[in-house]
């Protein structure tokens, strides 16, 4: 009798029925889309940090950054033959790998802590390092070479007898490096520096000099699961192997390869070693790079660097997704508050672009219109419930006066209602099921950019810059502004195809909903029909 | 079978409180056909209420076969309808959404009997009342006379001990409103229950052997 008089019900209010049901399937479809397309912009963040971080990687842990005042800039110095010298000209050239100044590495013991604490399945270090080369060309000065530098003012290099010293001035150029010749300063010299210079990269006495850099990363040759590298793709040649450990070999980020023309079984020189490629790597995202440029032995790159047993990031994987923060917390306390964890949550705020913006949009006004849509579709599905009951008041009077409990009706009330909402939840996820594919057809994409934010040394920074300066009459040497440091900034800026998903949990929380939308109108509408007095629900319709 | 002593029921209302029933004492016996009349408003229905245990006096007693039923609860008071009483309204109050059939099964559903049970004994009391051949009808397509018959089975179906009959022809034409009291009238002789009937109508008055008049609130029994 339940469900006979229950289905004939609901089919005699059609019109109620889909109205309500209607209601609760937007409502529900809106949350389902919601969820979906934040699911699918979850995907999208984690896929742009795991350009730059790695897929696997649950915590990155760097140290906190530190500029030393006064520390100014890098220093290129060169010896009396520190170069190579025609009748003409003096070319110098210098290669240097590095940490940039004023970055902050994190020690073995400290790697070693971090594999140590609980929670933490794996960890791989790296070191992240510049590889600065610089090129310069100088006329001849008619310096007494033997003598005394005639250089003199600030940032003068010291104690180098004969020498040449090209250090960039920590104050304006034209109060710095351009030389005065004091009277006594070079008495020795029989060619005075008031000599004009000449030859030089123009024959008129000019000079050149250009300063490239690049980014390496010293990468662990055993350890592959972590790490920058297993986000990127290998397009030519292979990755390291342990034995590889020990060995002069670079794999190159496939942007760089290109514009630098480089290949597998090229060599590329870096801190003046060279190094024989053996394999390119592609970003995941076909519009953007790896981390860095070039990717080193990590025991390499500590020696060439002078930074044994030192390390700039270190990329942990957890034992379980539930573990994460309970990991990062643990973390945080052994290392210290000079020591950045992060999560990918905590990154995701580096995360800039349309993705940046439709995440906002998705997470604060998208939750909150779902919520008011199902609230007012719940508000909907009790009202019309409570209107259908006193509508059938008589009906109810007339099953208590033959003798049915208050529970039976509740019971019968609160079924249909149930029911209702049933109905519109499975339509709800039909609805938004359909809405995702299509949104998926469509494929919207959204732009990202992620940055690391390591900044390192003083600010500006040089990239491949050809400096030149022309003839200074009456001047020696030539004066080039010195803005101080390096900046290394790991950035990736890519396209990202949006895809959202249905997961199961979506599935469930729909019905969910359904089921608490039917439940609470048929509360609503039972207590009604619990609450009238067979002979008032009688005595109404006389 | 009844016996209501010194019954009053007031109702409240913007107006000042309203006596339906003013200290009313009266008995009814097993078996017997009673009629109750009166003006509209003077509490006829209030009366028929307070035996039906659809509701309860203000002051006074109500006994049916010796309980008060004027102090059971609502769930017991439910069951006592369940059991001992059956209703024909005016309106015959049957579900829309349900057959013939399914409308009279409503009385046992309350019994817990199996559905087959239930299915049997409505086919049955649908057959005394002429109707077996419109059991599968829903109320839409019956006549109003047919209506009321399906509303006469469905109170006799649990074999009451009293059926109660609030102007069970006041929507019937004069034919059918004979045809329904003959049909209520043969039921109280062939199965002995008691008959109570709300009415207007002085035709279907007169075929009672008891008769009650109630007048602003006040009871007069004649018996025949």
């Amino acid at each position: 009798m339940f469900f006979k008089y229950l289905w004939r019900e609901l089919a005699k209010r059609r019109k109620q029925t889909t109205l309500i049901a209607s209601g609760l399937a937007v409502a529900i479809a809106l949350v389902v889309v919601v969820a979906g397309v934040s699911d699918g912009i979850k995907q999208a963040q984690s896929q742009a940090l795991s350009g730059l971080y790695g897929i696997g990687t649950d915590l990155t842990i760097s140290k906190t950054q530190s500029f030393t005042p006064g520390q100014g800039g890098q220093r290129f110095q060169f010896g009396a033959s520190g170069g190579t010298t025609t009748s003409s000209k003096q070319t110098f050239n210098r290669s240097r790998l590095e940490v940039a100044r004023g970055s902050a590495t994190l020690t073995q013991a400290q790697v070693d802590k971090v594999a140590a604490t609980s929670g933490v399945a794996t960890a791989v270090a790296t070191l992240k390092l510049n590889a600065t080369t610089f090129n310069g060309t100088l006329p001849t000065f008619g310096f007494n070479r033997g003598g005394q530098s005639s250089q003199s003012g600030q940032g003068s290099q010291s104690g180098q007898q004969g020498g040449n010293a090209f250090v960039p001035p920590t104050t304006s150029p034209s109060t710095a490096a351009s030389p005065t010749a004091s009277p006594s300063a070079s008495a020795s010299s029989t060619t005075s520096a008031s000599t004009a210079p000449s030859g030089g990269f123009d024959g008129k006495g000019g000079s050149s000099f250009s300063i490239t850099s690049f980014s390496v990363e010293g990468v662990s040759t055993s350890v592959t699961k972590v790490g920058p590298l297993t986000a990127a793709t290998l397009t030519s040649g292979r990755l390291f192997t342990a034995a590889d450990a020990s060995k002069n070999v670079t794999v190159l980020d496939a942007s760089y390869a290109k514009t630098n023309s480089l290949k597998v079984g090229k060599t590329v020189t870096m801190g003046g070693t060279r190094f024989t490629v053996i394999g390119i790597v592609q970003s995941s995202s076909a519009s953007a790079t790896t981390p860095s440029n070039a990717y080193i032995p990590i025991k390499i790159a500590q020696t060439l660097s002078g930074s044994t047993s030192a390390y700039t990031t270190v990329y942990v994987a957890a034992t379980s997704s539930d573990v994460i923060d309970s990991t990062k917390s643990a973390l945080q306390k052994t290392l210290g508050s000079t020591v950045t964890v992060s999560s990918e949550s905590d990154l995701a705020a580096n995360v800039s672009g349309s993705l940046a913006t439709s995440s906002n949009l998705i997470n604060q006004m998208g939750s909150w219109l779902a919520l008011l849509v199902l609230l007012a579709a719940f508000a909907t599905s009790i009202l019309f419930t409570t209107s259908g009951v006193n509508r059938r008041v008589r009906e109810f009077g007339t099953l208590k006066a033959i003798g049915w409990r208050s529970r039976r009706i509740v019971v019968q009330v609160m079924g249909e209602s149930l029911v209702t909402g049933i109905l519109g939840g499975v339509l709800g996820l039909a609805l938004g099921v359909g809405a995702i594919a299509i949104i998926n057809a469509v494929g919207p994409t959204l732009s990202a950019s992620v940055s690391s934010g390591n900044f390192f040394g003083g600010p500006g920074g040089f990239g491949g810059q050809a400096m030149q300066s022309g003839q200074q009459s009456g001047s020696g040497g030539p004066g080039f502004g010195g803005p101080g440091g390096f900046q290394q900034q790991a950035s990736n800026a890519m396209n990202i195809v949006l895809h959202s998903s249905v997961q199961p949990w979506m599935v469930g929380a729909a019905i969910g909903f359904a089921i608490i939308g039917g439940l609470l109108a048929g509360i609503f509408g039972g207590l009604r029909a619990a609450r009238l007095s067979p002979a008032q629900a009688l005595r109404s319709l006389a | 079978m009844y016996e209501l002593t010194n019954v009053v029921k007031t109702y409240k209302s913007k107006r000042g409180p309203v006596t339906a029933m003013d200290d009313v004492t009266v008995s009814i016996a097993d078996g017997d056909m009673v009629s109750i009349q009166g003006p509209t408003g003077g509490g006829k229905s209030t009366l028929l209420q307070m035996l039906g245990g659809l509701d309860r006096p203000t002051s006074g007693t109500v006994e049916l076969d010796g309980e008060r039923i004027d102090k059971l609860g609502d769930l017991a008071l439910a069951d006592v309808r369940a059991h001992k009483i059956g209703f024909v309204f005016q309106n015959y109050n049957l579900i829309p959404t349900l057959t013939a059939q399914e409308n009279v099964e409503t009385a046992l559903v309350p019994l817990g009997l199996p559905e087959s049970e239930r299915r049997e004994k409505a086919l049955a009391a649908l057959a005394s009342v002429q109707l077996a051949d419109r059991a599968t009808h829903l109320p839409g397509e019956l006549s109003g006379g047919q209506q009321q018959r399906v509303a006469i089975a469905r109170a006799i179906v649990k074999e009451p001990a009293v059926i109660l009959a609030d102007e069970p022809t006041g929507n019937l034409d004069e034919a059918t409103r004979d045809e329904i009291i003959t049909v209520l009238e043969n039921l109280w002789r062939e199965k002995g229950i008691t008959l109570v009937i709300v009415t207007h109508d002085s035709q279907v008055a007169r075929r009672a052997k008891t008769h009650l008049r109630i007048e602003a609130g006040k009871v007069s029994v004649t018996k025949k």
